[in-house]
């Protein structure tokens, strides 16, 4: 009889111990906020704040000296989309993009395809592909600079070594497509870790039975390639795409540490079309109606892969 | 229709060996079903044979001739896999295609034949639905349809019916064991399931440890155990093995029956029997106890059918008799089977 008695009041005297705050985290009430808080702190502050600034700046004629922010409607936009130095940007910006997808794309494939193979030295060679992601971009893009410096280039002298050019050799960064591509080449560099590793992901997310399944049912390669592992891993490309369409359209360090839009602004982009007339020549107003030239249509590109690829996902 | 044929087959991973020397001739149209507890190497075998793995040592044939260095597609082999793996992607319809497609057949022909794979196992009127909308049991009908429609020379199956619940897998068994011997096509099934390979297999290959302990039809493996392994591991109680020193004795828990329930033709062999514990099971009572005299404290199973009546109280000592030719004897350090001799 005396037992059960004990039990109770034991249990009663541990819920009278606590107070009732200690298990405020216990509550999905307040944990969920708790926890979501900082993170939107930070998208307002450093993401949201700067973008509806841009935006009032990009209807007004600021600029970076006086103190005007008066409301002029659309002129800025007007007034740029009319210069060859606009049409230039948004051109190369459209090749640089798109050339440069193009070929993250192919390649990324090709070697997730190949990391996921087991293989003597993967670990190693998963390191050095992950690299350049986690080098910090400037340090990269000034070891491409001298690479393609017009006198001591690498590559020049390489080719000169293997036959291929005599004298002289390329002016990588002072010929307008050169430029492009060697730009473009820098790029794929840097954004290839990313994409490799987000196919990878998608690629390790395939059954391995569906792989057997394929081989025995008399798949060689590439059927096996294009009917099989392609499909399966669309909708993550799709979003591996949507990821570095955004990056390129609204990245300029590379181009700024290479070139600075050179020769004869052939490898000036938006971005740092914008920089270079907001900032470096203080017309705030205009630079920012270029660097927002694109936001509707980079918001439409991205709802729209993200819809193809929900309707792709196949599990 | 083709013979499979293992010759001193080896896999190794790292130092360990998946499968240890095995040695299997499958004839033509032959239900041969591998067994074996997870880890035995059964799966790893029927990889070889579709040529998912490649062998560490020794020779596979398939129709007499050796396919060690052949891909899989170059084997005429289908294959079913436990988790069906069917194309997430394509329609019931593309999946049951593909392999057609992959060996070039016209497209007319195609879907002649996955229209008459398809009607083979009733799932007609699912050719244009996704995998994922389909229920276990058509899932599998579909992966069996898409092995089944190129004809190959031989089916391998990989546990097909593990993952179908208890009602469905009975039927699902029924219907592919007659479907096998009507299409007459050799197949190798793997399970871990020994009543899945006691109902399905012509012939039964159990195999522990990387090697294949004994070969031979659901009664030899049942009633002539090769050793005491393949005697534990087929037959649900298992059989009971009492250990003495120059001999190990086994008998079936259903050949252990009260004095005087047995014909009385045979010669019997009494055990006292201390029986601790019962089970009623519907149409059978299972007993749990303890030996006394000669073997005393080893503990055994009898499995009374319900057409024995007899009364058996927990608690209470009885006298129990097996039928002479129902014993079975083991060496014990080899725990093979020996001959039998005098208690």
């Amino acid at each position: 009889m005396d037992a059960p008695a004990k039990i109770t009041s034991a249990t009663s005297n541990l819920g009278r111990a606590r107070p009732r705050a200690a298990f405020i985290l216990d509550s999905e009430r307040w944990l969920g906020p708790l926890l979501i808080g900082p993170a939107i702190l930070y998208i307002v502050l450093l993401v949201a704040a700067p973008f509806f600034m841009a935006l009032y700046y990009s209807l007004s004629n600021t600029t970076t000296g006086g103190g005007t922010l008066g409301f002029v409607g659309l002129r800025n936009f007007i007034n740029v989309v009319g210069t060859p130095k606009f049409q230039t940007a948004l051109k190369n910006t459209i090749v640089f993009a798109f050339l440069s997808q193009a070929v993250i794309l192919v390649l990324s494939n090709a070697l997730a395809l190949a990391l996921q193979k087991d293989f003597r030295g993967k670990g190693l060679i998963r390191f050095l592909i992950l690299l350049p992601w986690v080098a910090p971009i400037s340090v990269g893009t000034i070891a491409w600079l001298w690479i393609f410096d017009s006198t001591y280039s690498v590559l020049n002298w390489m080719l000169r070594m293997a036959g291929l050019i005599e004298g002289q050799g390329f002016m990588w960064l002072g010929v307008p497509h050169l430029a492009m591509g060697s730009v473009i080449a820098v790029h794929v560099w840097r954004q290839l870790p990313l994409a490799t590793v987000i196919l990878l992901a998608g690629l390790s997310s395939i059954p391995n039975d569906i792989h057997d399944a394929a081989a025995v049912d008399g798949a060689g390669f590439w059927r096996h390639y294009f009917q099989i592992t392609l499909p399966l891993i669309l909708p993550i490309s799709l979003v591996a795409v949507l990821f570095g369409l955004v990056f390129t359209f609204t990245d300029m360090i590379i181009i700024y540490n290479l070139t600075r839009g050179g020769p004869y602004d052939t490898t000036q982009v938006l971005a740092s079309l914008a920089f270079y007339t907001g900032i470096a020549g203080g017309d705030l107003a205009e630079g920012a109606a270029i660097a927002l030239f694109l936001f509707p249509l980079l918001l439409a590109a991205a709802l729209a892969f993200l819809r193809i690829a929900r309707r792709a996902e196949v599990t | 229709m083709a013979t499979v044929e293992t010759r001193a087959i080896k896999k190794y991973y790292g130092d360990v060996a998946a499968v240890n020397g095995v040695d299997l001739i499958i004839k033509e149209g032959e239900f041969l079903v591998l067994l074996g507890p997870s880890g035995c190497g059964k799966t790893t075998l029927l990889r070889m044979i579709a040529g998912l793995e490649t062998p560490s040592a020794g020779e596979l044939l398939i129709s007499g001739e050796v396919v060690n260095d052949l891909p899989p597609r170059a084997r005429k082999i289908a294959m079913v896999f436990q988790s069906y793996a069917l194309y997430p992607h394509l329609t019931v319809f593309k999946n049951i295609a593909f392999p057609l497609k992959a060996h070039g057949l016209e497209k007319a022909a195609i879907r002649e034949k996955v229209e008459w794979a398809a009607s083979l196992f009733g799932i007609g009127h699912l050719l244009h639905r996704k995998p994922r909308q389909l229920s276990g049991g058509e899932r599998q009908r579909v992966a069996l349809a898409r092995a089944l429609v190129r004809e190959p020379a031989a089916f391998l199956l990989d546990e097909p019916l593990s993952n179908l619940d208890a009602q469905l897998r009975a039927s699902a068994r029924d219907e592919l064991q007659q479907f096998q011997r009507r299409i007459g096509t050799t197949t190798i099934y793997v399970t871990h399931d020994q009543v899945e390979a006691m109902g399905l297999g012509d012939r039964i290959a159990v195999m522990r440890a990387g090697l294949v302990r004994q070969i031979g039809t659901p009664q030899e493996i049942y009633r002539e155990p090769a050793d005491t392994f393949v005697a534990r591991f087929v037959g649900s109680p298992p059989m009971n093995l009492l250990k003495r020193q120059d001999y190990i004795l086994g008998f079936r828990p259903e050949h252990f029956l009260p004095k005087g329930t047995q014909n009385g033709r045979v010669k019997v062999v009494t055990f006292p029997f201390r029986v601790t514990r019962v089970e009623y099971l519907g149409a059978d009572r299972l007993l749990y106890g303890t030996l006394e005299g000669a073997f005393t404290d080893q503990k055994v199973i009898a499995r009374l059918p319900s057409t024995v009546t007899a009364s058996i109280e927990t608690g209470t000592g009885y006298e129990f008799t097996v039928e002479e030719p129902e014993l079975k004897f083991f060496d014990p350090s080899t725990e093979l089977r020996i001959a039998t001799r005098p208690l």
